[in-house]
């Protein structure tokens, strides 16, 4: 029962370029190897607690952080945080499938080739290793050469966690990775994480219950920019200390 | 870590060549603003505007034929160029709405827009100015209308598509026949967009020198008579900036000032609007 | 629809004079085209085609006439023009996208509508006061001392500076396109989903491999149709040349040479023409840049909407 802390969030605050205070004073940890998912209502702060991890927000100018994530022995929230390399050891994965205007194989390849692997043979051998862990391989093993864009979507989302894998990130981010997605591709993707956990931690966030009840193993509930409370998954389906939780948990609101 | 150093490096080097690029695009525009106005504005003086020119080679005189003429031409211009292009950018977005047609003249006015003016000149010539036997404003006025026209066009079918189809909808349940709707309800919701093509249009036509060439011609007498020839500032500029004269070239200069000023006003006038309309 | 469309003869008039209005497009259109031919059927007699396009010839004295000092003008003033200003248009417009903070994007986006508002004729006039003596002060003896040695390359800069030439020229209908083709790039960089640009960021990319690898890529259409339309504008644009071109019709291979193009030898010669086959072979030059130009331009109008399709798919 004694698990590793990969991601440890504390008293983090965060406000918007508009000085909105999206998310206050949230502690979290995040355990290795292990999925948390994060739910809540729309706008409570799960997609953007999210984009901390990787700091996304800086995309974007005059978004501001309070306090700190530890990621084994750096905080991502640092000022001297190498953005770059940070971003190749939490990859991320989008509500909508994002492939590159490349080829399929390009599309993986593609954080390889940053990272400087550029034999042909290494990096067949990755990108083939990749697509089979994002269960993806058998359908496209023959046209490695054709556009992504000719993959139907839930095809892209697997090419798309397959891009994300191929780096060897320690982190995954899901961003509600299945809401743009078919049942059938959902199943599919719900199937991999169960998989992919061996390897890699993976945060979810999720407007689907049954969804985090079904994937997750600790489950985040925020509600207006707090964590309301966190616990293991089937505590907080069964019996949250929270009134708020059981509401929501419930279905009285949301 | 040197291979992200490098690609950092990489990075950098060319994002400051863009950050160049802007401040070339920048400083041309400096140069080029400033030498018009320092130029130009030493030779403004209340007599380019009230006297006509003196006669070539000596001191003095204006310019006031030209600019009486350049505005006459680009009157009589937007006087026929813009009721036609509103009207046929109607039919491109009400009666022709999706129909292939539409699309089609759509394309055709989008290659009409960038086709040379000076193009446009030569076909004015052959079918007013050779059987008139002489140049005429007039000739340059219809060579600058067909100019503006597929311009007014474009923006008047963009903007009266932007208003939603229910509006029109509401309005012929009330049983209002389509003519009506279109001018009591989608002219108005559209007025400000269509106002814009239009100040930019103008701002379009008033710089143009080319079609003048050999439409209008040129006049150095004052003249409002729109059947012969007649000055035109931008063709004066041309004239008097290849001339030998010293007082020529001062006075190219001012009418340049005068000419860019006013259409850079038209032109910020329209970006006013639409930020301020459409934001 | 259509029921309620056309009921009263009110509407009928209304929509056969906006009709009438669109058609008058297509008829302008004919009708340069048949105006030209039909103006040029003369010197088309007297020289045919393939002889008057790969002609030399510009004599009014002896009334012969050929077009290919005027094409080769065109040409190589437009080439150059766009080898010098693509790379500066498409640095603004990846500075206005992703560059600039958010207060500079707006006076950026301004300065440069308004550089693309200047009249034609004032680029020109400030060509011949300003940068004309520049060229031939400082910046023509520079490339002769420095490059013009080179074999090859040194034949490009054969002559004396004068500052009225190709180079020139070349330069100030660059500083033209510049902000055209600035304007078409920054619109369809923008067209790129900020979340695949995102998704790029998340896996390490740094900004300049975005726009590199994602940007670029997704907007390439669009881009190359800007700079297709832009080679269009080049080819007929008429008074930012004339001034410092020099309307020379002789082929050569210095750029410190006068030159002659289509649209300089009309807008110098036209009114002055004094005998039918001169003015016939003249309109004969202005169909040869009407075709060229109009066929450039439905390429560049097919990639753009190529571009536009693809977008909203």
């Amino acid at each position: 029962m004694l698990e590793q802390i990969e991601l440890r969030v504390k008293g983090l605050n965060f406000y918007y370029a508009g000085g909105i205070h999206a998310l206050k004073q949230i502690n979290l940890p995040v355990r290795s190897k292990q999925v948390t998912a994060l739910i809540g209502p729309s706008g409570c702060g799960k997609t953007t607690l999210l984009r901390c991890f990787n700091r996304m927000h800086d995309l974007y100018p005059g978004n501001r952080y309070e306090g700190e994530i530890h990621f084994v022995k750096d905080d991502i929230l640092s000022p001297d945080m190498d953005l770059i390399s940070l971003r190749s050891r939490i990859g991320m994965v989008f509500q909508k499938p994002t492939p590159f205007p490349m080829s399929i194989f390009d599309n993986i390849a593609y954080g390889l080739k940053l990272k400087g692997v550029s034999k042909r043979p290494e990096l067949s051998e990755k990108v083939e290793r990749a697509l089979k862990n994002a269960a993806l391989w058998d359908e496209v093993k023959d046209k490695l050469n054709a556009s992504a864009y000719d993959l139907s979507g839930g095809q892209q989302q697997r090419l798309v966690i397959a891009r994300a894998l191929a780096v060897n990130p320690e982190v995954l981010l899901f961003d509600e990775p299945t809401s743009a997605l078919d049942p059938i591709s959902t199943a599919k993707i719900e199937e991999l994480t169960e998989t992919l956990k061996k390897e890699v931690t993976i945060v979810i966030v999720t407007h689907n219950m049954q969804q985090a009840a079904r994937i997750s193993d600790w489950t985040g509930f925020l509600m207006l920019g707090e964590l309301i409370e966190y616990d293991r998954t089937d505590k907080i389906f069964t019996a949250p200390s929270e009134k708020l939780t059981e509401d929501y948990v419930t279905g009285r609101f949301g | 870590m040197t291979r992200e150093l490098i690609r950092k490096a990489e990075g950098f080097v060319a994002l400051a060549f863009c950050t160049l690029a802007a401040g070339l695009g920048l400083f041309w525009l400096v140069f080029i603003l400033g030498d018009v106005l320092i130029h130009g504005f030493r030779a403004l003086t209340p007599a380019l505007f009230l006297s006509d020119p003196a006669p070539a080679g000596s001191d003095g005189g204006g310019l006031r034929n030209a600019f009486v003429g350049q505005l006459l031409i680009t009157l009589a211009a937007t006087a026929i160029g813009v009721p036609v292009g509103v009207l046929g950018g109607t039919f491109l977005a009400e009666y022709a709405r999706g129909r292939k047609i539409a699309r089609i003249i759509s394309v055709l006015a989008d290659i009409m827009v960038s086709v040379p003016s000076i193009v446009i000149g030569t076909f004015i010539y052959a079918i007013l100015v050779k059987p008139a036997g002489h140049f005429s404003g007039w000739a340059g006025a219809v060579a600058l209308a067909i100019i503006m026209i597929p311009v007014v066009l474009r923006t008047t079918e963009n903007m009266l598509s932007l208003v939603p189809w229910s509006l029109r909808e509401a309005a012929f349940a009330l049983g209002a026949p389509y003519y009506k709707v279109i001018i009591q309800i989608v002219y108005r919701g559209a007025a400000t967009g269509i106002l814009t093509g239009i100040i930019l249009s103008i701002a379009r036509v008033a710089g143009e020198t080319a079609p003048l060439l050999f439409t209008s011609f040129n006049n150095s007498f004052f003249s409002m008579n729109m059947k012969q020839p007649i000055s035109s500032l931008t063709v004066t500029i041309f004239q008097y900036a290849m001339g030998p004269y010293d007082n020529w070239h001062a006075q190219a200069w001012a009418a340049a000032f005068v000419i860019t000023f006013f259409i850079l006003m038209l032109t910020l006038l329209g970006r006013v609007i639409i930020r301020w309309r459409y934001k | 629809m259509a029921k309620i469309l056309k009921k009263s003869p009110a509407d009928l008039i209304f929509s056969s004079v906006t009709a009438l209005a669109s058609f008058s497009i297509i008829v302008f259109i004919a009708g340069i085209l048949y105006v030209l031919i039909s103006e040029s059927s003369l010197a088309i007699k007297q020289f045919g085609v393939i002889k008057f396009l790969t002609s030399t010839d510009w004599d009014p004295v002896k009334e012969s006439f050929g077009a290919l000092t005027n094409i080769y003008g065109t040409m190589l003033t437009t080439f150059l023009s766009l080898l010098l200003a693509i790379p500066v248009a498409i640095g603004i417009a990846v500075f206005v996208t992703e560059i600039a903070p958010g207060f500079l994007k707006g006076p950026i986006g301004i300065a440069i509508e308004l550089l693309a508002a200047i009249p034609s004729i004032i680029y020109g006039m400030w060509g011949l006061f300003t940068l004309s003596p520049i060229m031939a002060n400082h910046i023509e003896p520079f490339l002769k001392k420095t490059v013009g040695g080179l074999p090859l390359i040194g034949m490009l800069f054969e002559g004396t500076p004068m500052g009225i030439d190709i180079l020139t020229a070349s330069v100030i209908l660059s500083i033209m396109i510049i902000p055209f083709t600035a304007s078409i790039a920054r619109d369809s960089f923008n067209l790129t989903p900020s979340v695949v640009k995102e998704s790029a960021y998340a896996i390490g990319a740094t900004k300049w491999e975005v726009i590199k690898n994602i940007v670029m890529p997704y907007s390439k259409l669009g881009v190359f149709g800007g700079v297709v339309l832009s080679l269009g504008r080049a080819l007929g644009e008429t008074m930012a040349v004339a001034f410092v071109l020099g309307n020379n019709h002789r082929i050569t291979t210095s750029l410190l040479d006068a030159a002659a193009t289509i649209t300089v030898t009309l807008a110098n010669e036209f009114a002055e023409a004094d005998n039918d086959v001169y003015l016939s072979s003249l309109f004969y030059l202005a169909l040869v840049l009407f075709v060229m130009s109009f066929i450039t331009l439905a390429v560049a109008k097919i990639f753009l909407l190529k571009a536009e399709r693809k977008h909203s798919q």
